[in-house]
């Protein structure tokens, strides 16, 4: 597969006052051979792990997906960010905006995570100006062209299913939606109110699924920079599969070269409580934000 | 966004809730075991003003919530476990989604926690309790809270953590701002004590109402929000854009301004959830000021920009 076309959809007025262009807007996506889309790879935060990207980019090619949709987060956390951007150019991926990209594309001040706790901020603050420092002008550019939402259907006829890919919500770039602390009933007006069937987002980092009503889901893909708190390695994608006219979602753990994104992250002097978290699985910082049921699940 | 509105009768901004991601319950009215010199509602066990909602009036907001598309649900007093309903009330809460509980922890033996427990677990979303604490030490805080109340807390928080739970303490900002890092120093030395070892801790500005009003000072004149100060502010960080408060008499505005009659915004939660809320207090310069406050985390309020 090389590459998936990628048709801009509608541009959403400018609202933002930063250094780039802020395009919101809608974008489409679609299979390349015109068959319609019965199997697509989400791949949640990046979080700068082109490792990881690259690993996932070829095992989705090779379970048989026929898109692969990035939705946001490039950049943080991890070293060189320049490289995860060329490997999603290079791939052709289609990205949606995470706060992170619109942070680096716009060149603001911090990631709009919105940490108060003092540690997280600390970390999250050496996080932001390493990869703002590390992205280039040309990256900088392209992801100020990222839209909001990609849409795109899978199947055909009375069964296909509606698609609205976002980085936190619908609504916002940056909320947080959590498994223990979204209701069910919020996401089926979620779904609703943006006439979509499968909501599909990232932001958090813990890859999680609900069955809505009807034949409708929200998906939350995870991340792919980091692991999911779990005490495991892997990191994970999404991979979401039309069966019977029902959505199949799964979840694909992803290995890959720890130790040497470990000793490149060393390198490029990120602190070693990052360098902890992907080799043990621990999230060690941006805690802050977990719900009580997911932090008691970690270690820290 | 929510509109800024001129107001007819006076001019402060008045402001349309934006979605009603959180929805708030005066569950124990204004009564509270204990009489802290620094409540903004002045909450006691004598106080009577507001009194307990029942657990029917609960699930009758429970179940309107669910239509107009609620995110999570708050608890406050008073003391919540002052009501006897309370642990029937978080079992229905917590069949629909996310419940979080501001406790003084005072009334927390093991049996009680162990329950709350059991509820958590049984449940899909999370059960959050916030624990307020005002000093790290008993002097510290038994000046604010009342002698006995430091001991009663830091066991009850004990009691919590024991069950698997991680309390989100709070704390008044007593002190200079920038000695904050020492007291978060001294918070965690405290509670890893009693066990507690990777604490989750707020610390909260200062609100000058109520008892706090007469314990230190009360807003001066200039302290307002006026139509000017909003030009280019996200509305999203004041907590009347995004939640209501239900009381066993009528909706208000948002948690702080109970005893504000004008805050009362209707005797249903539709009608308070189509009423805009109006800033004309002055606690709505703190909101204005420290953003949102009353919500656990930042993952709760505030757009991106
Ligand atoms: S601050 Fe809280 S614990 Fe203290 S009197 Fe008021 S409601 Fe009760
Ligand atoms: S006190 Fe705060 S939340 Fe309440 S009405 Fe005023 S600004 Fe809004
Ligand atoms: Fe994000």
């Amino acid at each position: 597969m090389s590459g998936i076309p990628f048709v801009p959809g509608e541009d959403e007025p400018g609202a933002g006052n930063g250094t780039a262009p802020r395009s919101g807007g809608e974008a489409l996506l679609s299979s390349n051979d015109g068959e319609p889309l019965t199997r697509v790879a989400a791949l949640g935060g990046i979080y700068s792990n082109h490792r990881a990207l690259q690993v996932a980019i070829d095992d989705a090619r090779a379970r048989g997906a026929q898109a692969i949709v990035s939705l946001g987060d490039l950049g943080a956390f991890g070293p060189s960010p320049d490289k995860s951007a060329a490997i999603l150019k290079k791939e052709g991926i289609p990205v949606v905006r995470g706060n992170y990209d619109d942070s680096i594309a716009r060149g603001l001040e911090d990631c709009q995570c919105g940490y108060t706790d003092p540690r997280d901020n600390h970390y999250a603050r050496i996080s932001y100006e390493y990869t703002l420092a590390n992205t280039s002008r040309e990256h900088r550019q392209w992801m100020s062209g990222f839209p909001r939402h990609i849409r795109f259907r899978m199947g055909t006829g009375p069964d296909a299913l509606e698609v609205l890919a976002f980085h936190g919500s619908p609504r916002r770039m940056n909320e947080f939606l959590w498994e223990t602390t979204t209701p069910t009933h919020f996401l089926q007006a979620m779904a609703h109110d943006a006439g979509a069937d499968v909501l599909l987002g990232t932001h958090t980092g813990i890859h999680w699924s609900r069955r809505l009503d009807g034949k409708r889901w929200y998906v939350n893909a995870g991340a792919l920079g980091r692991p999911a708190n779990d005490g495991r390695r892997e990191v994970w994608y999404a991979l979401l599969e039309l069966e019977q006219g029902e959505l199949q979602p799964h979840f694909v753990p992803v290995s890959y070269d720890v130790e040497t994104l470990a000793d490149e992250m060393l390198d490029e002097g990120l602190p070693d409580e990052f360098i902890e978290t992907i080799r043990t699985g621990w999230w060690t910082t941006c805690l802050e934000v977990l719900p009580g049921k997911e932090r008691a699940r970690g270690r820290w | 966004m929510a509109r800024v509105e001129l107001a007819v009768v006076d001019d402060s901004p008045a402001v349309e809730l934006e979605a009603l991601d959180q929805l708030w319950f005066q569950v124990a009215g204004t009564v509270c075991n204990l009489r802290c010199k620094h409540c903004f509602i002045s909450c006691a066990p004598d106080n009577h003003s507001f009194w307990f909602m029942t657990r029917e009036q609960v699930a009758e907001a429970l179940s309107q919530s669910t239509e107009l598309g609620v995110k999570e649900y708050y608890f406050t007093g008073g003391e919540p476990f002052m009501n006897n309903e309370m642990e029937a009330i978080l079992a229905d809460t917590l069949e629909v989604g996310p419940a979080t509980v501001l406790t003084n922890a005072t009334l927390m033996p093991p049996r009680r926690a162990r329950r709350l427990a059991r509820l958590r677990d049984a449940s899909l979303y999370t059960l959050e309790l916030r624990v307020s604490l005002d000093g790290i030490t008993r002097e510290m805080n038994d000046a604010i809270r009342g002698e006995g109340a430091f001991d009663r807390c830091v066991q009850g928080v004990e009691t919590l953590v024991d069950e698997g739970f991680l309390p989100i303490i709070t704390c008044m900002r007593s002190w200079p701002e920038h000695e904050t890092e020492s007291y978060l120093e001294g918070f965690r030395d405290l509670l890893a004590q009693v066990g507690y070892h990777r604490p989750r801790i707020k610390i909260l500005p200062p609100l000058l109402m109520g008892e706090e009003a007469k314990r230190t000072r009360g807003y001066d004149e200039t302290e307002r929000v006026t139509h000017e100060m909003l030009h280019g502010f996200d509305l999203s960080q004041l907590l009347c854009t995004r939640a209501r408060l239900v009381t066993a008499r009528g909706v208000y505005a948002c948690p702080i301004l109970l005893e504000s009659p004008s805050a009362r915004l209707g005797d249903t939660l539709g009608e308070a959830a189509r009423r805009p809320a109006r800033l004309r207090e002055s606690a709505c310069y703190t909101c204005y000021l420290s953003g949102a406050i009353c919500s656990n985390t930042p993952s709760s309020a505030g757009a991106d920009r």
